[in-house]
């Protein structure tokens, strides 16, 4: 089974994980994207529907595994790590303290996504983007080469023998990188959309994540 | 009471006399509940409403007095045509109006001020009525309610929702009588209890049922196939019957099977007979004016589904043709009822099994109507996803006492032991969300105030409850409508999940029409009309009827037999062809064929214990097969079988099928199958959790959407005691898993298991293969179908030669 998939990027090696975390080996960079922490909080206090509220715990735990797994030296939460500033706050004792255990020993950073526009009361550095050698991290897609972003949450549907297999996935072409919602409460936006398919450029891959990570020419819309 | 004389003049100046059972229902116009049973045709609606028309004709009434509610409706649209010109010829005057979702907003807002005397209405509707603050004072006076075929409500969740707003609408008039109009059922006191206000005692009147049934099978020329459900073979038989007759009407399980069949009959109808097509997957103006057509009697046959069963006036039908195996007596009997509306005149039928198992059901079938032995299972206590969407619509009423809405819920039959704690924790629920996590302290939906009473902490919630009031599980449809300029016809619905898998140019047919798929819009299916390929068939998940265990039995009674001289010869050579090849199924022992077909390797299990267990028998099997290594890649349940494929064949069979081994799969399996997560999405909607119906200046983007299973999964993991987990398994333990079952058949076979591997598809086994319903099974198999189209992708784009992802072997 593969679990992991390294391709090839602006002349370094990235990893695409099963989780939807993305590993600069070379840098020790872990990556992850559209956390959304605190979602259930944010949609009972706008809706009044009392979701599960474990999804912050969850996808904390899934952050842990790979921060366990991989000890980076850098961790990149590529924005959207909070459904909104108010759900940053309300974030429970035990969630605050699995972030700072996380966050010891290593450089954390907090790229700002449309969700969480302002600086969060959570250590590490907040930036708009942030630029690595021949990359650049930020939260949407400009075009700006080199660019490894999130917001779309992408997502390939496959009708295979008459059965849709869903999962989310990195999108890939020679501009730029999407990285997959890492966040539980994410849904996705399918690569056939307009949104997808006009913004990445023919002959784009995606890699879809899963149990076992593949990779295939994009699905377009 | 007596039948005033105004109506007893109108009956004579009609030439009709009282029916027995219609002067009995008055005579008990005061009792607190009567359940009447009469067969179609039997004057069973005139019976409901007499003691109101007599009490309205000789009592001055202000406001409302009499609720009817149907499960339809087009019902309460037809009753209300049906009641008005006796009313009118009587002379009385009486205010009669329906309320459904298709009454307009003015109409409703109206009906709330100034309510008329008699109201139609549909379960939902009602329960949306007592939602509403003034709900009081619309009730004020109502002395009574008519719930007509109260046997196809009492066997769903929408007649537990339905007793419940009747439990509210009694708190507000506490002499409201109620009435029950039954077909013909096995079990009347269950009925009865469902009817009553517990502890209420509750009469049952019946009427003559009438002479028995003329019920045949259709003679045919060509033999029924092997396989199949489309009954193509005996569309010229059935189009001469059709002639033969002034009114038909052909019955078919699914809507897809009926669509086909409409399709088949037409290429056939040289003659050009009219014949319409009916089914609830049809839009609005479609069945409308098909049912027009029906009235009017200008359409000599209608092709229909479930949505016709119940008793609306078609006008006069004298012949019911079912397609198909009718897979449960009880219904069958009321089907037939349809023909011959003319009380103790024998209705027709002719029974047209779809291919030679059916021919086996249909002969069960014919015995056991012969024998008035009906079926049914009993349907246990009331769901409690019901309760929390009650408590939600008391709440949205109105600030409530939590004691007295107990002991209101513990009125109705279903839920007279429901327990305070069972309540609480569903009030709990919608209170705070219930969790073990206490998150929602600040956002709690409803607030216990100092005073003890609990109310919504935010009172415009009360509109997003009174949105998704309802316990109809809609699968998720998209609109289709033909593409032009002008915006489109809309032609019907078909499921996501079908529409998902068509590609611009694909063909399928909808309302008899095969349509050619050119894309999505707007979530809406845009097709034009284009006849240029064969149809793919629309699959329309609906209701899937299971055959009952009475007829089951039977047919496992029936292969005992040496020889079969009671079926046709056809059928006759298929069961000793059956019996050469392979063997037909016995009680003591437990049948496994496996066989290759269509590149994978497929196991067949005789089980006949039901569909419920046998579908769970192909969950713990397939989990079994995982383990294995087999690669299962999916299955499919009938109430005999569970077919399985997968990637490789099943050889060891004996060590999965013991009981330990499955008592073991159970527990870990219950937690992550694709069933359970099913009945968790149900009760997540019905029990408020999950929201339909969103206010329009609210609209999420599908980006912000995400999948049911992962709340199930996550309160899987953190709370696996929630009440809604609670609620599911309670749902699927006994339901949709009937382990029971499953236990009962393997003490009954033991180690009598015996696998037959064979190079074919068996006779018995053939029909399986159209079965609807397949459950896909995600795992190995998965993973390996992921490969294989990743490498056809790769290969049909040239980047297999460039950048090669590490490859595996695909084995076939």
């Amino acid at each position: 089974m593969n679990n992991a998939l390294d391709f090839s990027f602006q002349s370094t090696t990235l990893t695409a994980r099963s989780s939807g975390a993305l590993w600069w080996a070379d840098q020790r960079v872990l990556c992850v994207s559209d956390l959304h922490l605190g979602k259930s909080d944010r949609i009972a206090r706008r809706t009044g529907a009392m979701l599960p509220p474990y999804e912050t715990r969850e996808t904390l735990d899934a952050l842990a595994v790979e921060v366990e797994a991989l000890n980076p030296a850098t961790v990149i939460c590529l924005g959207d790590s909070f459904d909104d500033l108010a759900a940053a706050e309300a974030l429970i004792d035990s969630d605050r303290m699995l972030i700072a255990r996380l966050q010891s020993g290593r450089r954390w950073v907090w790229i700002e996504g449309n969700h969480d526009p302002g600086p969060v009361e959570f250590g590490g550095d907040h930036l708009a983007d942030l630029a690595l050698g021949p990359l650049v991290f930020r939260h949407i897609a400009t075009d700006q080469v080199g660019e490894v972003s999130g917001h779309y949450h992408p997502k390939v549907r496959l009708p295979v023998r008459g059965r849709i297999i869903s999962r989310a996935a990195f999108l890939v072409d020679d501009v730029r990188v999407l990285v997959p919602a890492f966040g539980t409460y994410t849904g996705g936006l399918c690569t056939t959309s307009p949104a997808l398919s006009g913004l990445m450029a023919p002959g784009a891959q995606a890699i879809l994540t899963g149990t076992t990570v593949t990779q295939l020419p994009m699905p377009r819309g | 009471m007596k039948v005033p004389a105004q109506i007893e003049d109108w009956f004579a100046h009609k030439g009709w006399t009282i029916h027995p059972h219609q002067r009995d229902m008055v005579a008990r116009a005061a009792d607190p509940a009567t359940l009447l049973i009469a067969p179609t045709g039997g004057g069973k609606t005139m019976a409901g409403f007499l003691p109101s028309l007599a009490d309205l004709a000789q009592n001055r009434h202000k406001g409302l007095h009499t609720l009817y509610v149907s499960p339809l409706k087009a019902l309460a649209a037809d009753i209300k045509r049906n009641l008005r010109t006796p009313v009118d010829e009587m002379g009385l005057d009486i205010r009669i109006e329906d309320r459904t979702g298709d009454t307009t907003a003015t109409q409703k807002k109206r009906q709330r001020v100034d309510p008329p005397h008699i109201l139609l209405t549909t379960p939902e509707s009602l329960a949306l009525l007592t939602s509403y603050e003034d709900a009081p004072r619309m009730f004020a006076g109502v002395q009574r309610i008519i719930i007509d075929e109260i046997h196809a409500l009492s066997e769903s969740k929408r007649g537990d929702q339905l007793m419940l707003a009747l439990a509210a609408v009694q708190t507000m008039c506490p002499d409201l009588r109620r009435v029950g109009l039954s077909a013909t059922v096995e079990d009347p006191a269950a009925i009865a209890k469902f009817l009553a206000r517990h502890p209420d005692p509750c009469n049952i009147v019946q009427a003559d049922p009438g002479p028995d049934p003329n019920i045949q099978m259709l003679h045919t020329q060509d033999a029924p196939p092997w396989s199949g459900g489309g009954a193509k073979y005996a569309i010229p038989a059935v189009l001469d019957q059709v002639k033969a007759h002034k009114t038909t009407l052909i019955f078919h399980n699914t809507r897809a099977q009926a669509e086909l069949f409409f399709h088949n009959l037409w290429l056939a109808n040289e003659d050009g007979l009219p014949i319409g097509i009916h089914h609830g997957s049809l839009s609005k103006e479609q069945r409308a004016k098909v049912e027009a057509a029906m009235v009017d009697g200008s359409l000599r046959a209608i092709v229909c589904t479930g949505s016709l069963d119940l008793g609306i006036d078609w006008g006069d039908v004298d012949l019911v043709i079912q397609i198909g195996a009718p897979k449960n007596v009880k219904r069958l009997v009321q089907r037939i009822g349809r023909a011959n509306h003319r009380y103790n005149a024998p209705s027709k039928a002719l029974l047209v099994p779809a291919n030679r198992f059916e021919v086996v059901e249909c002969i069960a079938a014919l015995q056991a109507v012969k024998a008035h032995d009906l079926d049914g299972d009993g349907r246990g206590r009331g769901p409690r996803d019901v309760v929390c969407q009650h408590i939600l619509i008391a709440a949205a009423a109105g600030p409530f006492s939590a004691d007295d809405l107990y002991q209101e819920f513990t009125t109705a039959g279903a839920y007279h032991d429901l327990t305070r704690a069972e309540f609480d924790a569903c009030l709990e629920f919608c209170a705070t969300g219930g969790y073990a996590l206490r998150a929602y302290d600040k956002w709690q939906r409803l607030l216990q105030r100092p005073d003890g009473m609990w109310q919504l902490r935010d009172p415009r919630a009360a509109q997003r409850i009174r949105m998704n009031i309802g316990t109809i599980q809609d699968t998720d449809t998209l609109k289709v409508r033909l593409k032009n300029r002008a915006g489109g016809k809309p032609l019907g619905e078909v499921e996501e999940g079908f529409a998902a898998t068509l590609t611009p140019g694909d063909t399928f047919l909808i309302g008899g029409q095969i349509v050619r798929y050119e894309g999505l819009r707007e979530m809406t299916v845009e097709v034009t009309r284009r006849a240029d390929k064969k149809p793919k068939v629309a699959t329309f998940l609906g209701t899937k009827f299971a055959t009952s265990t009475q007829l089951s039995a039977r047919i496992l009674d029936m292969f005992r037999q040496d020889d079969w001289p009671d079926l046709p010869d056809h059928t006759r050579d298929w069961l000793a062809l059956q019996r050469k090849v392979s063997e037909l199924p016995r009680r003591d022992r437990l049948l496994i064929e496996s066989f290759p077909h269509d590149g994978r390797a497929q196991t067949v299990v005789y089980g006949f214990a039901g569909r419920n267990a046998m579908q769970t028998l192909g969950l713990l099997l397939t989990k079994g097969m995982e383990g294995q290594g087999l690669g299962p890649m999916g299955f499919v349940a009938t109430d005999y079988a569970t077919l399985i494929w997968s990637l490789d064949p099943l050889t060891d069979p004996w060590s999965l099928l013991t009981p330990d081994a499955m008592r073991d799969g159970l527990d870990t399996w219950l937690a992550g199958n694709a069933v359970m997560k099913r009945t968790f999405k149900a009760s997540a909607i019905i029990a408020g959790l999950i929201e339909r119906n969103l206010p329009s200046n609210r609209k999420t983007g599908r980006q912000a959407t995400f999948s049911s299973d992962i709340l199930y999964d996550t309160l899987h993991k953190y709370d696996p005691d929630h009440v809604l987990m609670q609620i599911t398994r309670e749902e699927a333990l006994r339901g949709l898993v009937d382990f029971g079952r499953i236990e009962e058949m393997l003490a009954r076979v033991g180690d009598r298991i015996d696998l037959r591997e064979l190079d074919r598809v068996t006779p018995l086994a053939a029909p399986l293969f159209l079965e609807p319903g397949r459950v896909p099974v995600k795992g190995l198999a998965e993973e390996r179908l992921l490969a294989e189209e990743t490498e056809r992708l790769m290969t049909a784009s040239g980047l297999d030669q460039v950048d090669a992802p590490k490859r595996w072997a695909v084995p076939f």
